[in-house]
Parts: structure tokens; C-alpha cells; sequence
């Protein structure tokens, strides 16, 4: 198929849908591939590599026009839709809920429109999905760029100056920014706090080594797709009055609240602002959707009585190359669900391709029926409890039952046992416990050594059989002993002598290239 | 030598071996830890030597006897007899404690009411520890060496059969203690001889192939507490340590083995896995023709092409005595800067620790080889994994279908990588008899044949 990668004239916008590493994937694949010139100029991505990746450079109207297939950033302007000729196909962000008459024009002009960021939420989808590549890059670029205008460290230092605690990071909403904004924060120092109205992010949030803030509330903010859902007026109340406590001891705050095909809804009032102590920080990732603070103006730098708000509008394009990077990989794992013999083929059934649908033919196909469910975690996968033991039997009350049997029996020892028969007790139980904790400590590649090594040193009953046929008068006794005396040897010298040979075949990449290579 | 001083030199020994196990926590210094071993055994046996003064001459012949026999058993051994190795092994500490139970109760002791008393519970408890693991061990070894079929033989009712042997044994423990005469007890000791031989067998016998690696710990965890109870009777803490250590180690192991199977210790032993075919797997039945086979030269350019490569072996790649080939790919593939790892299910093979050996005896560095736990999250990254001989442990059913019979346990997760490539010889079921929802994916490919013929292949194609 013909594929077509176009300059973005978006206003401010330096990323391109795809770069050379991905032109290369398509090209091998069997794809022609047409670059608009300097199509990657803003992202390192010179012209003359994309030539090297197998693509033709060439000018607007040429890459508008003579590809089957035009893949782009943003949705298409008036201008752009102008060029684009009838009944081609175009991948690019569409947000159909909001541009209702941007899909009048795809759908008069019969062009077949994917939408990036109507990826359904699956698990399979996962590497198409644009809206997660692109706000981790938000997330991540959000404390960057918070840190920038907070004066003071983030990572609490001591110096001979005196000493300096760490900054304290509230950061609202736990989605795929939220998420990379605790992991940077975290690694710049600082201590993160992290409220969401959806509770089952709460593990995600503290394997992260960030504090989850809760309030009390029986709505849970969980909503279709895996997305949060607006919320009820006195969870609303709720939540402000948590932020208000919060403020007075928060340095940065970044919010990333965001509800597809709806504004922003409103989490800092201009009351929790001014609660914040001068010097604070606000970054507002919804600000293109209209802000989660009251006191947001998108795209500038807003300073109300000493607290820096930013409401960033591109802030993915600040990291172009990266941001592209990512995109061109998300689009080529579309491409083969797309195009999986070269050629299109919308397939309907498919929930990917049915979700992601906008035109076609001079029809909308948005919305798509039956959104598929987020996958469930299945049992067995979910990051903190990998697998469901089901052996309750011995984790519940055997245990207690046997460690009572234990004590019961120890006690009866010390009761009816003579004087030595304790102190042998006391080794062994002691050896047990030593036993125990040394083998634990074991790696699993060297488990079979260790069975070698147990068999040899088991062999250690050799010692009964030396002393009974030493001190024997009788020849029976004398001849038992000498044939224990024999296998447990058997056992010594096998067991050792197999061990060191296993223990000399395992060898690391260094010693093999240091060794005899 | 004193005993004092006797006393002073068993505790240094033991604590050599302590020394010796901990050693193996890492391959670094794992050799150092053998060589602790060896020192604390030959001090022990040097001192034991030195207490007494009787027939040196035998006991040191009995040593050298059993010396030579040992190593040339060790030097021969191929690494996948490993696990044969290590059964037999097993089977010799539990007849010497039997002998060595014999031999103590021969010579009789002198002591009196209660300490009497004791010492003969010591003795009889080590003399049917001992002969439980001396059978169970050859039972095992049979399996293993497939000189038995390793087939479950399962009598009706076996956990009472199981049962009645234990209560017979401490019936006749009873009456040997409340026996009058040597030549009384001696006949209640044959009893519970034999009862407990045939008790190993029986134990063994009815666990089938694939659980070896949880019987072989478990028999590695018996003959440690042979050599325990033979140190409880002989009155030696050395004997007891090291019984300690070893029985402790196999307990260990045992459990470690079961959690890789999600399954209880009780429901290997006495269980037995439900064979019912694919009873409750997920999807209609479906054949070969379900499933995208390619033949060598495919996986060759698939292999060409990727950059990071996972293997993931199991018991099938032992078999067919593929490692040595595996090696070579992995080395070929190296050498043209693709990455390549190996992810180790931990009940992989027929003892813990099994494939870790056979790749570092076919020179495979074990920098690369990962445990389960640590590849799992890196394998979507992974352009191909080769899956070699391996089935139970790549069953995706065992995490998504709560009716699978093997649901819950911990798998290698190859269907999240890019593209999976099994090798097998055939669509036949593994051991837990459960049809493998893996074969049918998107992303598999199917290479059917022996595996090393199939590896050797592969390498000619890249060639």
C-alpha cells in the first residue's frame, strides 16, 4: 500500500507521525512510503533519513496526493482536508466528539478516517494506543517542566549550609501521566502524594513508593472503558476540602483529570489555589480541554499572588523525538492490523479496527457499537499477587496446627526426655532453622549442585559406621558398619566430585571470553 | 584425641557445611562452598578415625572402596542422568542409616529405663526413615533412568494402603520397645524393614513422571532425616546438623517445586493430577490444522530477523539431547548482536535446577539464563521465543481458564512476545494431559519434529 507521512502544521507542533526506524519497518513490510520535505525537521528526523529508510521525499502536494494512506499527528485542517482527494484514507487524531464538523467534511469527501485516539482499551490494543505513549511523555515532561519554576530542590539535601527537606508533589489523577509523573517525581526526590477517584489504581500508585490519599465516598469514579466518569456534587465538595488540607503542605501540584468528550472537570478552585504557599507550582495537563484549575489560561504562564500555573497545550511536542518515536511505533502496529497482507482490509469484526473507524464510504461509523470492556485482570496477572496459590489447607489452620504439634512435642520432650536427648534436641532444632534459612538463599539455576552437595555431605554418616566397626567386637556389627561405610562413601566422593564438575561447567559471559573462549 | 577435642572438631565440620550450602546462594561462589564441604567431611572422617582404635585397615579399604566406586559414577555421569544420579544417591544414605541402625542395635548399649527407652525409638525411627528412602530412592531411580514406566500406578484405596503401613510400623514399634529378648526385637526390626521398604515403593510408585522433581526433593529431605535419626542414635551432633541441613534442604526444595505447580505437597504425593484430557480447557477441540506450522527454514528468517530472542526449554529439549545444538544457535545468534535469554520455568526437567545444568554442560553462559520470574516481564519485548520441548509450563489456560486443571500455576508467559515458535514432536498433550491453547495463538508457529534434528536445522538454514 502507498503511505503517506505529512508535515504538521498545527501551530507549535514538532512531532511527525512517524520517524526513519518506523519508515524502515513499513517499507520492508512491502509498503512505498511518500515524506512530505522536512516532515521530520523538528524532531531530528532529517529528510535524508527517511531516504535512507527507503521512503521518497517529496513536496506538499505530491504527499497529499499520491498515497492510498496519509498518516498524520493531528486531525486534518480545512486546508488540509482541501488536498486530501476523494475516497482516500487518513490515520490521525480525530476526537469525533468534539469535531463534529471535521467528520461532515471526511464523510462528504468519502475518505475512510481512523481515529488514534479512539484506541479501545484492551489489552491488545495496548501498543496502538497513542493517548498512553503520549501522556506518559506528558507526565513525564509536566515535573520537568514544574521543577523548572519551583525554586528550591526537590530531593531533600544536607549541607553545610543547613539542610533542606524534600518537595512535596500532589499529583492528581493516576492514569498513564499521573503514573509517569510519580515515577519521575519520585526519581528527582520528592514525596508524592496521589489522589484518584477510581480506588483500584491505589496499588499501582504505591508500588510506585507514592502515598494514595483517599476520602470517604461511596462513588466510585470508575467508568466505561477503564476511564473515570464525572462525579456526583458532594464527592465534588469532598475532594476540594481534601486538596484544601493538602495545599498548605504541597510544592507542586499536577493535575491530569481528564473525561473523553467532556471539559476538564474542575478539581482547584481559585480558594485551594490560594491555599498553596507562594512559590508552589501548578502544572495543568488538562489544560487543552479547559483545565482542572479554575485559574488555568491554556498555552500560557499564569502567576496568581505567587503560585505559578502553567496549563501547557503540546506538552508531548516538547519531547519530539521521543513523543514521534512512540507514535511511529503505535501506527506500525496498526498498519499490520490494518493492512496484515499489504493491502487494506477494513475488517468490522475485529473490535480494534470497529472502535477506531470514523468515515468510510460517506458514512460515520463513529460511535462503534458495543465498546469492548477493558480486560479484567485476569487471575494470576495482576503485578503485586502473580499467582493464586490454592493451597488454603496449609496456609490457614494446618499451619497453626502443625506449629502447636511442634510445641506440644517439644514441650514433651522437655518433660519425659533425659539430659542428652535435649541437648541433641536443641542441635537439631537449631540446624533446622539454620537449614532453613540458608537454602532459601539458594538461586534456582544451582539447585541441582545443591541436591549434589546435600547428597555428599549426607554421606556424613559414615561417621556412625567408622565408630561402630571400630570399637565392635562383634563381627556382625563389624560388617553392617563396613558396608555403610562403603555407600555413604560412595555418596561422599560421588557427591562432591559430580558437584565440582557441574559448578565448573557454569560459567558467566566473562569468564568464557576471559577463559579459554 | 579427647572427646572434648572430638566434639570441638565435629562443631567446625558442621559449621563448613553450613558454610558449604550458603556458599551456593551464588555462582560466584558456589565452588568455594564445595570445597568447604569437602574439607569439613575429610576432617570429620580423619577425627572419627582417630577416636578409636580398631581395624583401620578395613574401614579405610571400605573408603577407598566406596571412593573409587563414587568417582568413577561421578566422572561418567552425563548431566542429563543427573537426576538418576542423584536418586541412587539417595537410596545409599538411606540404606547405610539402615545398616548402620542394624549394626547400633547389634552392638547393644548399656543404658537404662527412660535414656534405654529412647535410644531404642532412636534406633528404630532411623532404621524405617532409612528404609523408606532406600526403596522409595531406587523406585525414583527407575522412573527416572525409565527402567520403570513412569506411569502414576495407582492401587484403589492407596492412601489407606499408605495409612496401614504407617499404623503396622508403630504397632511393631511397640512391641519391639516392649520386647524381652535381642532375638524378639531383632524379629519386630525385620518387620518394620520390610514394611517400610515396601511403604518407599509404594509412595513412589503411584507419582507419575513429571512431579520427579518434587519426589526427588522430597527423598533428598528423607535422607536428611536418615542421617539425623542415625545422630540421635549414635549420640553424634554432627550427624545431626548435617541430617538437619540436608533434610531441611530438601523441604525446601519440595516446596519450592509444588508452588511451581500451584499444588499442594499432599496433592502430589497422595493426589495425583486429574488426567482427564482436556477436561474444562478453553474452545472445542482443534487439530494440527488449527495451527500455522513452519518448517525450519522459516524459523531461520524469523530468527534472522529479531533482534531480542527468548528461549524457553523444557523436559523435551533433555530428551532429545538438544542442548548442545541449542548452544550453538544461541552462540550464532550472539555472535550477530541479537540478544538471547533463557527463561527457566522452575519445575522445568525432572529435578530442580535440571535445564540450568544441561545449558551450562552445552556452554551457555549463565548470565543469560533467567528464572521465570525474571523473564516474564520483559518477554513482550521479545521478537521471537523458541519454545523447545516445553508445554505445561507455556499453558496460557493455566492463568485465564479457572476450569483448566492446571489453573493457577505460574507459567512462562511466551504469548506476550511478538512471535512464538514451538518445537515438538507431535500435537500429543503434556504431562498434565491438558490441551495447550498456546498452539492455536495468532503469534505461534508450530515446527514439528525431534527437537535436535529440528535445532540442527534451524542452524543450517541460518548458515
Amino acid at each position: 500500500m502507498k503511505l503517506g507521512i505529512v508535515r504538521e502544521t498545527f501551530e507549535g507542533e514538532r512531532r511527525v507521525i512517524a520517524t526513519p526506524e518506523a519508515v524502515e519497518k513499513w517499507v520492508s513490510a512491502g509498503h512505498e512510503v511518500w515524506v512530505e520535505q522536512g516532515a521530520g525537521d523538528r524532531c531530528s528526523a532529517p529528510d535524508a533519513a527517511y531516504e535512507s529508510a527507503g521512503a521518497k521525499v517529496v513536496d506538499t502536494a505530491t504527499a497529499w496526493t499520491e498515497p492510498e494512506l496519509i498518516l498524520k499527528v493531528h486531525a486534518p485542517n480545512d486546508a488540509e482536508i482541501g488536498r486530501l482527494p476523494e475516497g482516500r484514507a487518513l490515520i490521525s487524531l480525530v476526537y469525533p466528539a468534539q469535531n463534529s464538523d471535521l467528520i461532515k467534511r471526511l464523510e462528504a469527501k468519502r475518505i475512510t478516517s481512523f481515529a488514534l485516539d479512539c484506541v479501545p482499551r484492551i489489552t491488545r490494543a495496548q501498543p496502538m494506543d497513542v493517548l498512553s505513549s503520549q501522556t506518559g511523555i506528558a507526565g513525564y515532561r509536566a515535573v520537568l517542566n514544574g521543577a523548572q519554576h519551583y525554586g528550591r530542590y526537590f530531593k531533600g539535601q544536607i549541607t553545610a549550609a543547613g539542610r533542606t527537606p524534600p518537595a512535596n508533589v500532589l499529583i492528581i489523577g493516576a492514569g498513564v501521566a499521573g503514573l509517569a509523573a510519580i515515577a519521575t517525581a519520585r526519581d528527582l526526590g520528592a514525596q508524592v502524594k496521589v489522589f484518584d477517584v477510581r480506588p483500584p489504581v491505589k496499588e499501582e500508585v504505591e508500588s510506585l513508593g507514592a502515598t494514595f490519599l483517599e476520602i470517604e465516598s461511596e462513588e466510585s469514579g470508575e467508568g466505561v472503558g477503564g476511564y473515570a466518569k464525572e462525579m456526583g456534587k458532594k464527592s465534588q465538595d469532598a475532594q476540594h476540602a481534601l486538596f484544601r488540607k493538602e495545599a498548605a503542605n504541597t510544592d507542586l501540584v499536577i493535575t491530569t483529570a481528564l473525561i473523553p468528550g467532556k471539559p476538564a472537570p474542575l478539581l482547584l478552585p481559585k480558594e485551594v489555589v490560594e491555599a498553596l504557599k507562594p512559590g508552589s507550582v501548578i502544572v495543568d495537563l488538562a489544560a487543552r480541554a479547559g483545565g482542572n484549575c479554575e485559574l488555568t489560561r491554556p498555552g500560557e504562564v499564569v502567576d496568581h499572588q505567587g503560585v505559578t500555573i502553567l496549563g501547557p497545550t503540546l506538552i508531548e511536542s516538547e519531547l519530539p523525538r521521543q513523543a514521534s518515536d512512540f507514535l511511529g511505533q503505535n501506527v506500525t502496529r496498526f498498519l499490520t492490523l490494518l493492512a496484515p497482507e499489504g493491502e487494506m482490509n477494513v475488517d468490522l469484526e475485529d473490535d480494534i479496527i470497529r472502535c477506531m473507524l470514523i468515515t468510510r464510504e460517506g458514512k460515520t461509523h463513529w460511535p462503534p457499537e458495543n465498546i469492548p470492556q477493558p480486560d479484567k485482570p485476569k487471575p494470576g496477572k495482576a503485578a503485586a499477587a502473580p499467582v493464586v496459590v490454592n493451597e488454603p489447607e496449609d496456609s490457614g489452620l494446618g499451619k497453626y496446627i502443625f506449629a502447636a504439634a511442634i510445641l506440644g512435642l517439644t514441650l514433651l520432650v522437655g518433660a519425659k526426655a533425659p539430659k542428652e536427648f535435649i541437648e541433641h534436641y536443641t542441635v537439631f532444632v537449631l540446624a533446622c532453622v539454620i537449614g532453613y534459612n540458608v537454602v532459601w538463599g539458594v538461586t534456582h539455576s544451582l539447585h541441582t549442585p545443591l541436591m549434589a552437595v546435600t547428597n555428599a555431605i549426607s554421606g556424613i554418616i559414615v561417621l556412625g559406621g567408622i565408630l561402630l566397626a571400630l570399637t565392635t567386637v562383634s563381627k556382625a556389627v563389624l560388617w553392617l558398619s563396613l558396608v555403610a561405610v562403603l555407600v555413604a562413601s560412595i555418596n561422599i566422593f560421588g557427591g562432591f566430585l559430580v558437584t565440582h564438575r557441574m559448578l565448573k561447567m557454569f560459567r558467566s559471559d566473562k569468564d568464557r571470553k576471559g577463559g579459554k573462549a | 584425641m579427647t572427646e572434648q577435642m572430638a566434639h570441638i572438631v565435629y562443631l567446625i565440620a558442621g559449621v563448613l557445611f553450613i558454610f558449604s550450602l550458603a556458599g551456593l546462594a551464588k555462582q560466584e561462589t558456589a565452588r568455594s562452598g564445595n570445597l568447604c564441604g569437602i574439607i569439613g567431611m575429610a576432617i570429620a572422617i580423619l577425627v572419627a578415625m582417630a577416636m578409636a582404635s580398631g581395624l583401620h585397615s578395613l574401614v579405610y579399604a571400605a573408603i577407598a572402596l566406596g571412593a573409587v566406586l563414587g568417582a568413577i559414577v561421578a566422572s561418567r555421569v552425563a548431566m542429563d542422568k543427573m537426576p538418576e544420579l542423584v536418586a541412587i544417591l539417595h537410596s545409599f544414605v538411606g540404606l547405610a542409616a539402615v545398616l548402620v541402625g542394624f549394626a547400633q542395635f547389634l552392638k547393644g548399649d548399656n543404658s537404662e529405663g527412660v535414656e534405654h527407652l529412647i535410644h531404642q525409638i532412636e534406633t528404630y525411627v532411623a532404621i524405617a526413615i532409612g528404609a523408606i528412602t532406600f526403596t522409595g530412592s531406587i523406585i525414583a531411580w527407575g522412573k527416572l533412568s525409565a527402567t520403570l514406566s513412569g506411569k502414576a500406578l495407582t492401587l484403589p484405596g492407596r492412601n489407606l494402603i499408605n495409612l496401614g503401613m504407617l499404623v503396622a510400623i508403630v504397632y511393631c514399634g511397640v512391641k519391639f520397645c516392649q520386647a524381652d529378648t535381642q532375638e524378639d526385637q531383632l524379629l519386630w526390626l525385620y518387620w518394620n524393614t520390610a514394611i517400610a521398604c515396601v511403604l518407599g515403593v509404594h509412595l513412589i510408585v503411584a507419582i507419575g513422571g513429571a512431579d520427579m522433581p518434587v519426589v526427588v526433593s522430597m527423598l533428598n529431605s528423607y535422607s536428611g532425616w536418615a542421617a539425623a535419626s542415625a545422630g540421635f542414635m549414635l549420640s553424634n551432633n554432627l550427624l545431626i546438623i548435617t541430617g538437619a541441613l540436608v533434610g531441611s534442604s530438601g523441604a525446601i526444595l519440595s516446596y519450592i517445586m509444588c508452588r511451581g505447580m500451584n499444588r499442594s505437597f499432599a496433592n502430589v504425593i497422595f493426589g495425583g493430577i486429574a488426567s482427564t484430557g482436556g477436561g474444562g480447557s478453553s474452545g472445542e477441540s482443534k487439530g494440527v490444522e488449527d495451527c500455522q506450522v513452519v518448517q525450519a527454514t522459516q524459523v531461520a528468517d524469523l530468527l534472522r530477523q529479531a533482534k531480542k530472542v527468548a528461549i524457553v526449554p523444557g523436559y523435551g529439549m533433555a530428551v532429545a539431547r538438544a542442548q548442545h545444538g541449542v548452544s550453538r544457535l544461541t552462540q550464532k545468534l550472539r555472535d550477530e548482536d541479537t540478544e538471547v535469554y533463557f527463561g527457566i520455568h522452575e519445575v522445568a526437567g525432572r529435578l530442580p535446577g535440571h535445564m540450568n545444568v544441561l545449558l551450562a554442560e552445552a556452554d551457555v553462559p549463565y548470565d543469560i539464563v533467567l528464572g521465570r520470574e525474571e523473564i516474564n516481564p520483559d518477554l513482550a519485548e521479545m521478537d521471537v521465543v523458541l519454545v523447545i520441548g516445553a508445554n505445561d509450563i507455556v499453558n496460557p489456560d493455566a492463568l485465564e481458564n479457572p476450569e483448566s486443571p492446571i489453573a493457577g500455576m505460574p507459567q512462562v508467559e511466551v504469548w506476550q512476545s511478538k512471535t512464538v515458535v514451538v518445537f515438538k514432536r507431535g500435537m500429543a498433550t503434556g504431562y498434565a494431559g491438558v490441551a495447550n491453547p498456546l498452539f492455536f495463538k495468532e503469534n505461534t508457529r508450530m515446527c514439528f519434529g525431534d527437537a535436535s534434528d529440528v535445532v540442527e536445522e534451524v542452524l543450517g538454514a541460518l548458515d
